[in-house]
């Protein structure tokens, strides 16, 4: 899409140089470019700003810098919000803040690839569920950023537990439940000074069980698995045909045959869908079982999209080979099993499996107390893998808690690993983080310290909480 | 190491009474105190321990077991599951835990739909839970029924003791199913144990004659007279700070009554209260969001600010902590120790939280017998590759009432069919 228009733009430029070598002297000025109407692509941009950081110098801890090396009494410097510099020394400038880490463990934060935090806040009373727009199996139009209460005690806790980055999504209860989009747990008055700046957004999917009970329950479709897929198949069908509708005005429009005017109706809901055909937009699908993963895979073959990641995807160790092959995630919980049939064969040895297969491994939470932990369920991941037979380092497991995530959600380049240039998204753990005694001392985001287990200032309290029963206490 | 350890398990199974298990060079943790028994050596026999200490001598013909290397504790103990009457969550009708329809309340017996087939039992059982109490959910009453102990063995009776709890709600469940308020869910309560007094004191004018009118149906009540003379004990699910206090008052009017207070998250603004009325507290160790408007106070402090106000206490996988399993009991327990690491924080000894999930549940539930290493008790044993509070160790061997127990389940199968994907001549379905 974007190489044809540079085509056309360099054929224009040829065609008037031309013009201008026969008649030098007789050279009109340029025509005004054709006003071409476009969607706008990022109509609610982040307003979030980091905050003061000081430049700091951690030294003497052992790293997993969360791409999978491992670095025993290693030195890393946060400078400007970035990682400045890390090895086995790095340059302490004049003025740093100087941190003795011996016998504690720097890693790379902790990016959680699915949340309702904001969406379904505590307290979790009716007025505040706002994660599923269950009034049609499809709602692409409606976005996870505008239910998010900012306030939700939850952003806090997961702080405190080594988060630095999330995404929300909207629930399950629709084949399409909406576009998520990536927050920093750093408190804001507004969603928008929360959004990760430059974060794509994700179209939420979901197959199985919660859409055909939701609407089967009112006796309408999808009542079933193929009822599923068929709907999900019609509004893919749809969504081409919308794309093309636009795609033909924009290429008339640019050839000046089109006027404004003939811009077609922005469709909100199809628009979401022609962000994922156009790339822009990253699938993340709600998915148990293999044999679905298997039929979403091939409708997104038929519809030419791609599947980021599958989440809660319990039985991807059946089909790890495949989703290694199509280049998907998993992003999984390390033992939820058997609450509800489509998760009957979950297992703990998941994680390690679908990590031994050359495939993308994530851990995940879905919950408001899981992602305080997720150092844990990853370390009851690792365990299993390695009683199965396999040699898990804890660095690589590291990947599966940022790295893998961060490029799950389009933004590893920027995050996700401490590697020079990257955000300073940073934690410092009081023992070794897959130990159930390892708690987060430190916590910074774009090199600004937002956690302090040892200093309350350092530590948010949430309006909600404010004034409550409770207030002040370490939680 | 471990093959070798398997064979000798099994060459013990068969034989499980006929002779006494040496387990030797373990370090022994015995949910007393601290106390740590390095180079510990435990001798059972005919399902009981019958000796623990150091190096201790091994009795002529015993069969031993290696346990250098390995931590020794007592067998998990679960304090509230769902276990053996629930085996798909949602799946309805494999869920025997509630019974929003049933004419009956307080008479419901889960002893009746134990099932010491279900693939949970096997899978708790081979990360250590050796017993557990699996309690009903309240359905149309704020009487749930009564839960039973269960032993998670293999061949042995599964029930360890029927009806041994009364399950009710209160706080805003219980108002909400009492009719829609707190004093609606006191009113009923009230009235449930009036009407099981009467029954108790004259069972033949039950609802009868001037006593015509009666809410509660006669199973119900005659259900109840245990809670009221304390053979029951009555767990009473119930969180916010002024729902414990008010519960804390029942034992003034029924004073045989022996409450346990489920779930808990404001007790610590309560501690001293409840320590002083003698009421045990069962809890989980991650609760610390205000997630409703019960629980504003909720921090993992809670079981720490208990423990120091001389409240028993244990640790057990209630809800409201997404994915919580018995599984998992010794990882809670392992937090609750890293909570008192933080500046500011209330937590466990590693001590106390082992007992938190081993001796204090098997004292509030009354299963004086087991939760502890000590001779002439059960030999409920966990032999654990690595410290049993790490979310990395597991068991290496398991025994309940001195059987070894298999180390196998549903979960490890799958594991194991589905470990190499290669395509061979037959499907993965096939044997392989």
């Amino acid at each position: 899409m974007r190489s044809m228009l540079l085509m056309g733009v360099a054929g224009l430029v040829l065609a008037t140089s031309a013009l201008a070598k026969d008649k030098p002297k007789e050279l009109a000025p340029p025509p005004p470019p054709p006003e071409v109407v476009r969607p706008p692509k990022d109509p609610w941009p982040s307003q979030y700003k980091p905050y003061p950081a000081q430049t700091t110098v951690i030294r003497g801890a052992t790293i997993y810098d969360g791409a999978g090396k491992r670095i025993d009494g290693g030195m890393i410097r946060l400078e400007g919000g970035r990682i400045a510099e890390i090895g086995g020394s790095v340059t302490i400038p004049a003025g740093a803040k100087l941190i003795d880490a011996t016998g504690k463990y720097v890693t790379a934060g902790i990016i959680d690839i699915h949340s309702h935090l904001g969406v379904y806040p505590s307290p979790g009373v009716d007025a505040h569920s706002d994660g599923n727009e269950a009034t049609s199996p499809a709602r692409p139009e409606v976005w996870a950023e505008h239910s998010v209460w900012p306030q939700d005690p939850g952003f806090s806790r997961a702080l405190a537990g080594g988060i630095t980055a999330l995404h929300v999504l909207p629930g399950s209860a629709n084949l399409f439940g909406g576009r998520g989009t990536t927050l920093k747990p750093v408190y804001g008055r507004s969603v928008q000074e929360m959004k990760f700046p430059g974060a794509p957004y994700s179209l939420k999917m979901a197959c199985g069980e919660n859409p055909k009970r939701v609407y089967g329950n009112r006796n309408q479709l999808p009542a079933t698995r193929m009822g599923n897929i068929a709907y999900a198949r019609q509004l893919w069908s749809d969504a081409t045909a919308y794309k093309r509708r636009w795609d033909d005005y924009t290429r008339r429009a640019e050839a000046g045959t089109a006027k404004p005017s003939d811009a077609p109706r922005r469709e909100l809901a199809l628009e979401t869908l022609t962000g994922v055909l156009n790339g822009e937009i990253l699938v993340q699908n709600h998915c148990y079982r293999a044999d679905e993963m298997g039929n979403v895979i091939s409708m997104s073959r038929e519809f030419g999209y791609k599947v980021t990641a599958f989440h809660h995807a319990v039985e991807s160790y059946k089909i790890a080979d495949m989703l290694k092959a199509e280049g998907i995630c998993s992003a999984m919980w390390a033992d939820w099993y058997g609450f509800k049939m489509e998760s009957f064969d979950g297992i703990r040895e998941n994680i390690a499996l679908v990590n031994a297969a050359g495939a993308c491994a994530i851990v995940h939470s879905d919950d408001e107390n899981g992602i305080q932990r997720l150092n844990q369920e990853a370390a009851k991941a690792m365990a299993a893998g390695r009683r199965l037979g396999f040699a898990i380092t804890p660095e690589l497991a590291w990947t599966w808690l940022s790295l893998n995530p961060a490029k799950g959600l389009g933004i590893g380049d920027r995050t996700g690993s401490l590697e020079p240039g990257k955000a300073a998204d940073v934690v410092l753990w009081s023992a070794e983080p897959f130990s159930v005694y390892a708690r987060p001392m430190n916590v910074w985001i774009d090199g600004a310290l937002m956690y302090d287990w040892a200093d309350p200032k350092r530590r948010p309290t949430a309006d909600f909480e404010l004034g409550q029963p409770g207030v002040g206490e370490v939680k | 190491m471990k093959s070798a350890l398997l064979v000798a398990l099994l060459a013990a199974a068969a034989p499980a009474v006929a002779a006494p298990t040496a387990i030797t060079g373990a370090t022994i943790l015995t949910a007393r105190g601290e106390s740590v028994i390095e180079d510990g050596t435990l001798i059972f026999d005919n399902g009981r321990i019958t000796a623990i200490g150091k190096q201790l001598p091994v009795p002529a013909g015993a069969t031993v077991i290696d346990g250098k290397g390995r931590i020794l504790t007592p067998g998990i103990i679960a304090a509230a599951t769902d276990l053996g009457i629930s085996e798909v969550g949602a799946v309805r009708e494999t869920n025997d835990s509630g019974a929003r329809a049933s004419a009956f309340s307080a008479a419901l017996d889960v002893a009746t739909a134990i099932n010491p087939r279900s693939l949970h039992i096997a899978i708790s059982r081979m990360a250590g839970v050796t017993r557990a109490a699996a309690l009903p959910d309240a359905g149309n009453n704020i009487f749930a029924g009564q839960g039973a102990l269960i032993s998670l063995g293999v061949g042995g009776p599964t029930l360890t003791r029927a009806r041994a709890i009364q399950y009710m709600e209160m706080g805003e469940t219980g108002g909400r199913i009492a009719g829609g308020s707190r004093p609606a869910a006191w009113a009923q309560l009230a009235n449930m144990l009036a009407e099981a007094q009467r029954l108790a004191l004259n069972p033949a004018g039950f609802d009868r004659g001037q006593d015509t009118g009666a809410l509660t149906k006669r199973l119900d009540a005659e259900a109840l007279a245990p809670v009221l003379d304390g053979r029951q004990s009555l767990f009473v699910h119930a969180n916010r700070a002024s729902d414990i206090s008010e519960l804390l008052k029942l034992k003034a009017k029924y004073p045989a009554i022996r409450p346990v207070l489920v779930g808990a998250r404001e007790a610590w603004l309560v501690a001293a209260d409840i320590a002083r009325a003698g009421v045990p507290v069962i809890t989980h160790s991650l609760y610390d969001l205000p997630d409703s408007f019960e629980s504003l106070a909720s921090t993992r402090n809670n079981i720490g600010h208990l423990q120091a106000a001389g409240v028993v206490v244990a640790i057990a996988p209630l809800g409201g902590v997404g994915g919580t399993t018995p599984v998992n009991l010794p990882g809670y327990a392992g937090n609750a120790v890293a909570q008192a690491s933080v500046p500011g924080g209330k937590g466990l000894t590693r001590g106390q939280a082992l007992a938190a999930i081993t001796a204090n549940p098997a004292r509030i539930l009354g299963l004086t017998d087991t939760g502890t290493l000590e001779v002439g008790k059960r030999a409920d044993l966990v032999l654990w590759d690595g410290d049993p509070l790490e979310l990395m160790s597991a068991p290496v061997a398991v025994w309940i009432d001195g059987a070894a127990q298999p180390m196998t389940s549903r979960q490890t199968d799958l594991a194991a069919r589905y470990k190499a994907l290669g395509r061979t001549d037959l499907p993965l379905q096939y044997p392989r």
